[in-house]
């Protein structure tokens, strides 16, 4: 038994977990204790120093500037974005996977092929389009984006879990005389709730964070997600690094929340969305 | 006629019926088909359309070029410098963090103490905006308050001392180490799951053989993942391809185009240097490339679907 302990394969095991664990943390805690450091204690201290004291005056400013407008903002259009998708993407899946036309296959093919379109290609048409729809530097703007970009994976994720529910099902409801309608909003769309919780687990993490087409549809601060009150906070505190590394805290603060109630959910709902896309 | 009447409603019902069944495809399906009409079809189309103009962007000014702007594109030194950057990422995308991602989920799943507090913690990079992670780098990065040149100093190193971000030599590597840093784990997971169909009975077979556990990584685990290790590089070189976020965040591409990527060269022409059209041209190329490099990847990886 002592032999195999001194194995190299027990001893590179946790070597090697805890030095990823150190690649891993130690930016989060540079940033956690800088970000409570005054801004001459970062030009006179070493980084690794602890905080003198703990001073949470860059949070306040932080919290006092518009940190809830973008906070809300990203709530607002996550929201709504997730819905639409969740609602579109499980009627589609509906029709592609139980309903019988000529067309399901290449459709779903299709739609499919999406997931490969490199979203930077519709970057200028959407924005053009979103000016001339007078959507531009609304939140808004950024819903119809979202939901497009989300469906085709949503789609493919849906319709192999609705082709998995038991005809019979179906059948009886059919024998009652309910028709399409009535069969998708009583039988699938509750029945495929794993795969609408995965659908929203992964499109709500990938959209919370989504940058270029926030970047791009909206300019004023009182209409920005979350993700570019980092952004615009770096143009106005420049030099300001506890600053800035608070609102890097702070933006980022909600999804670990979030990820601290509910990690193996999230984690395998980022999977199973990343291994279809 | 209370038979007559008995008989048709049936009849008209089953007809309302038959009627609504073949509407129904087309009803379900019409928000999201509409939804990417507008957002995804048409933009593309449209893309391809704007290539062929001049354009600013702003009022009446568009001029029809044809295909000039594919002619400078094929001789726009900077695109195919981006180009290059581009396959440079996915080469180093699939070289540094797969194998990391293999040996970490190795590493996990052989640790018994403390492996579901550990996956939580390498998981949190991912939940990151890029924008938090590329400021949070680029402050580590900073030449003269960040950490990784201090640390240097601390131990004497003066002249590894650099500039980072602001080296041309250094850019493109500095930020792949952080595209590297956020993305491991999400491999990690992915082979994680991966050797979750691992047989154990194999492991304690090979085990009681005397085998190290460097044998079984190498001649069990290994082979087992090959599957994954697939759907892992297509991930990887497809997502290298498409890649703009962080590069964009902590350099702009630059210094000098060094850490230019075909998406950061696209949204610079766009709407830094207003040249929409030859902006458009850039987008379209990136597609093609995209798409023919995943269709043959797809074509490839397809031939071993039966192992995935």
């Amino acid at each position: 038994m002592s032999s195999r302990s001194l194995s190299p394969g027990r001893i590179a095991i946790p070597v090697l977990g805890l030095f990823w664990l150190a690649v891993t943390t130690l930016p989060f805690i540079f940033v956690v204790f800088t970000s409570l450091k005054t801004q001459q204690e970062t030009y006179a201290n070493p980084v690794w120093a602890l905080p003198e004291s703990l001073n949470f005056s860059n949070y306040l400013e932080v919290l006092q500037g518009l940190f809830f407008t973008y906070l809300k903002n990203s709530v607002i259009v996550i929201s709504i974005s997730v819905a639409i998708i969740l609602i579109t993407s499980s009627m589609a899946a509906y029709a592609l996977a139980r309903l019988k036309f000529r067309l399901a296959g290449p459709l779903f093919a299709l739609i499919v092929a999406g997931m490969i379109v490199p979203l930077h290609i519709t970057l200028v048409p959407v924005y053009l389009m979103t000016r001339d729809m007078g959507l531009y530097d609304t939140p808004f703007a950024l819903i119809g984006p979202y939901v497009a970009t989300s469906l085709p994976i949503s789609v493919f994720i849906l319709t192999e879990f609705m082709r998995q529910v038991p005809k019979e099902l179906e059948e009886a409801a059919l024998l009652d005389g309910c028709g399409p309608f009535k069969i998708f909003w009583k039988i699938f769309f509750p029945l495929s709730r794993p795969g609408l919780a995965t659908v929203a687990i992964y499109n709500g993490i990938m959209l919370w964070n989504e940058f270029i087409f926030a970047y791009v549809l909206t300019s004023s601060p009182q209409n920005r997600t979350l993700p570019l009150a980092i952004w615009d906070f770096q143009g106005q505190y420049s030099a300001n690094i506890p600053a800035i590394l608070a609102v890097v805290t702070l933006t980022s603060l909600p999804l670990i929340i979030v990820y601290a109630i509910g990690q193996e959910r999230i984690v395998n709902g980022m999977m199973a969305g990343s291994l279809k896309g | 006629m209370t038979v007559a009447t008995h008989r048709a409603e049936p009849v008209r019902r089953r007809r309302a019926r038959a009627l609504s069944s073949a509407l129904a495809p087309a009803v379900f399906l019409a928000p999201a088909v509409v939804l990417l009409l507008v957002y995804l079809l048409y933009p593309l189309v449209d893309s391809f359309r704007l290539s062929l103009l001049a354009w600013n962007g702003l009022g009446e000014t568009a001029r029809y070029v044809g295909l000039e702007n594919w002619v400078r594109l094929a001789h726009d030194q900077v695109f195919w410098l981006s180009a290059g950057n581009n396959i440079l990422l996915a080469l180093f995308s699939v070289l540094i963090q797969l194998p990391i991602a293999i040996v970490l989920a190795v590493v996990l799943d052989e640790a018994s103490h403390g492996s579901r507090l550990l996956k939580i913690l390498y998981f949190l990079p991912l939940l990151m905006s890029s924008v938090a992670v590329g400021v949070l780098f680029k402050n580590v990065y900073d030449p003269n308050f960040g950490p990784v040149n201090s640390i240097l100093e601390a131990f004497g190193l003066y002249d590894w001392t650099q500039d980072w971000l602001g080296d041309p030599h250094l850019a493109l590597a500095s930020v792949i180490a952080v595209v590297c840093w956020q993305n491991i784990p999400f491999y990690m997971v992915l082979f994680l799951a991966g050797l979750a169909s691992f047989p154990r009975e194999l492991n304690e077979a090979a085990r009681l053989d005397g085998a190290s556990e460097i044998t079984i990584f190498w001649r069990l685990k290994l082979p087992h993942l090959k599957g994954t290790f697939r759907t892992a590089v297509l991930l990887a070189v497809i997502g290298s391809l498409r890649y703009f976020d962080l590069i964009y965040i902590m350099t702009g591409g630059g210094p000098d185009n060094a850490s230019e990527l075909m998406a950061t060269y696209m949204y610079r022409t766009v709407f830094s240097s207003f040249q929409l059209g030859y902006g458009s041209t850039i987008a379209s190329a990136m597609f093609i490339v995209v798409t023919l490099i995943a269709a043959v990847s797809f074509r490839i990886s397809r031939r071993f679907e039966t192992e995935i």
